[in-house]
């Protein structure tokens, strides 16, 4: 990394923090260039979504907020706090184990292929956060896990295990399991791509009803651009690793300015 | 004599060889199970002078003889300072040279679980030992079972070598018996089925047991 953190806050102050951002942040693959002094901030209960062609980074960004990935330069912040790093005699240095696993807890994610856990039914999936790392006793979790499987209707199926559910039920309880932790910022990194058309619906319908509580952060990455457009507060087109053109969906969509924003989206429209 | 007048004879012998094998049996899959999984899960974690320690210890235990590492046990060992009881020495070393090929299992096995389970864990929020106890290793003891089930039958068969440092299993009993009366068919005969009836009918119908509760607690079932 460049040692040029000094020029970073150490702390995000003022009146309107976001509750995400990333400050001119570098991912580097060898030679390969993924995020490329990405600046994106996120406005607390703001719905943000990436959109853009394969390979640009969206995935790559979600998965350095989750800390999955470590960055090769910038600063993330969450919640005003830099998330990436950690202040050490008044300079930002690399964040060890035991601040990353303090800010993650703010943070939820929801994947393509749910990587629920197999030997698990849908409730202990859902209670096993809470219980090992929030230390909730068993009957507390129990029923914060039941609340959130009836949120995203799956009340009936707490039982089960995955390998009895459909796509869409399975993404649902990975939902209501990030949920449980009960995260500030959750990501979605297109939780409808592995699913059959048929089921698309019952995971953005629960997707929806968060953005009608907006109390969470969220930032979504997806190729679903009607349903991009209609819950979104901000839409952020990406391309080789930075955002090309961001803006209210109804803008990006129909009166988009960049060339590269414009080809993406009449591909994009053609396929479908 | 008969077939019937011999096992007259020499039954109570037979049975308390049998028994003394099948102690060292469970005592040597004990010893196996815990140095595979100690082993394995060395050489997978990035601490550098214990993965050189798990390194050598597999090595040395797959790429030597069980024999003479039992010899090792109960004859060198002592000129080290180290004695061991014969019956320990026999177990111990047959222990852990199958669990040296056990740990190349674990390791596997861990290996195997999807990618996608740990950075779920980790979402979580999880540690990394609550990720390892509690996602992966649940999944990978479903994916090891099996070549576990050839394993124990190896290890079963390997107690016979025990005889050797004369610790009164089954198959040092049917030497005695041998040396004493020269009725070798009828000695190694009845050592020969009550070993193929320990493989199989207790070992491997207890390993597909465990396989299935393990195969319905996952879900698979
Ligand atoms: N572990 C890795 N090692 C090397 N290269 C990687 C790795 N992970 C991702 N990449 C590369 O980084 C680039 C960005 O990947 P990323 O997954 O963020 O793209 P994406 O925008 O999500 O694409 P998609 O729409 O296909 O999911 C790609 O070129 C990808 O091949
Ligand atoms: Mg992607």
């Amino acid at each position: 990394m460049n040692d040029d953190t000094g020029r970073y806050p150490l702390k995000l102050e003022g009146d309107n923090i976001p509750m995400v951002s990333f400050r001119n942040v570098t991912k580097k693959y060898g030679d390969l260039t993924v995020l490329d002094r990405l600046d994106l901030d996120v406005a607390p209960g703001e719905m943000v979504t990436i959109i853009g062609p394969s390979g640009s980074g969206k995935t790559t960004v979600l998965r350095s907020l989750m800390t999955l990935e470590t960055i090769d330069g910038g600063v993330i912040y969450v919640d005003g706090e830099p998330l990436t790093h950690m202040e050490k005699g008044g300079k930002l240095v690399r964040a060890n184990q035991r601040h990353l696993r303090r800010m993650r807890a703010k943070i939820g994610m929801c994947f393509q292929h749910f990587n629920l856990f197999p030997h698990m039914t849908a409730l202990e999936n859902c209670m096993e956060g809470p219980v090992q790392v929030l230390g909730l006793p068993k009957d507390e979790a129990r029923e914060r896990a039941l609340e959130l499987l009836g949120m995203v209707g799956m009340s009936e199926k707490s039982d089960q295990h995955p390998s009895r559910l459909s796509g869409g039920q399975q993404q649902r309880v990975a939902i209501a399991r990030a949920l449980a932790m009960r995260p500030s910022v959750m990501l979605f990194d297109e939780v409808t791509s592995a699913l059959d058309p048929e089921m698309i619906g019952e995971v953005t319908n629960v997707i929806r009803s968060l953005v009608d509580q907006h109390s969470l952060t969220m930032l979504m990455v997806t190729h679903q651009m009607g349903f991009a457009r209609e819950i979104s507060d901000r839409v952020c087109f990406f391309y080789g690793g930075s955002i090309e053109e961001q803006g209210a969906p109804a803008t990006i969509f129909e009166t988009p300015e960049k060339e590269r924003t414009q080809q993406f989206l009449s591909a994009v429209l053609q396929a479908n | 004599m008969s077939y019937l007048e011999f096992l007259g004879n020499y039954s109570d012998r037979l049975i308390d060889g049998s028994l003394i094998t099948l102690l060292q049996f469970v005592l040597a899959a004990l010893v196996a199970v815990a140095a595979a999984i100690i082993s394995g899960l060395i050489k997978l974690a990035q601490l550098k002078p214990l993965q050189a320690v798990a390194t050598v210890y597999i090595e040395i235990f797959r790429g030597t003889s069980l024999l003479v590492q039992l010899y090792w046990f109960f004859f060198v060992l002592p000129l080290l300072g180290v004695s061991l009881e014969k019956f320990v020495a026999g177990f111990l070393a047959v222990g852990l040279c199958y669990g040296a090929y056990g740990a190349e299992l674990v390791r596997g096995a861990i290996q195997s679980v999807p990618r996608g389970q740990w950075e779920a864990a980790l979402a979580l929020n999880m540690s990394p030992a609550q990720r390892m106890w509690r996602i992966i290793l649940p999944q990978a003891l479903v994916i090891m079972l099996p070549p576990w089930g050839n394993l124990m039958v190896e290890i079963l068969k390997g107690t016979a070598l025990v005889a050797l440092i004369s610790v009164p299993d089954l198959m040092f009993e049917a030497r005695q018996i041998n040396n004493n009366t020269y009725l070798s068919a009828q000695a190694f005969g009845t050592a020969l089925v009550i070993y193929y009836i320990f493989a199989r009918f207790v070992v491997t119908p207890l390993m597909r047991w465990l396989e299935r509760v393990m195969a319905r607690r996952i879900g698979r079932a």
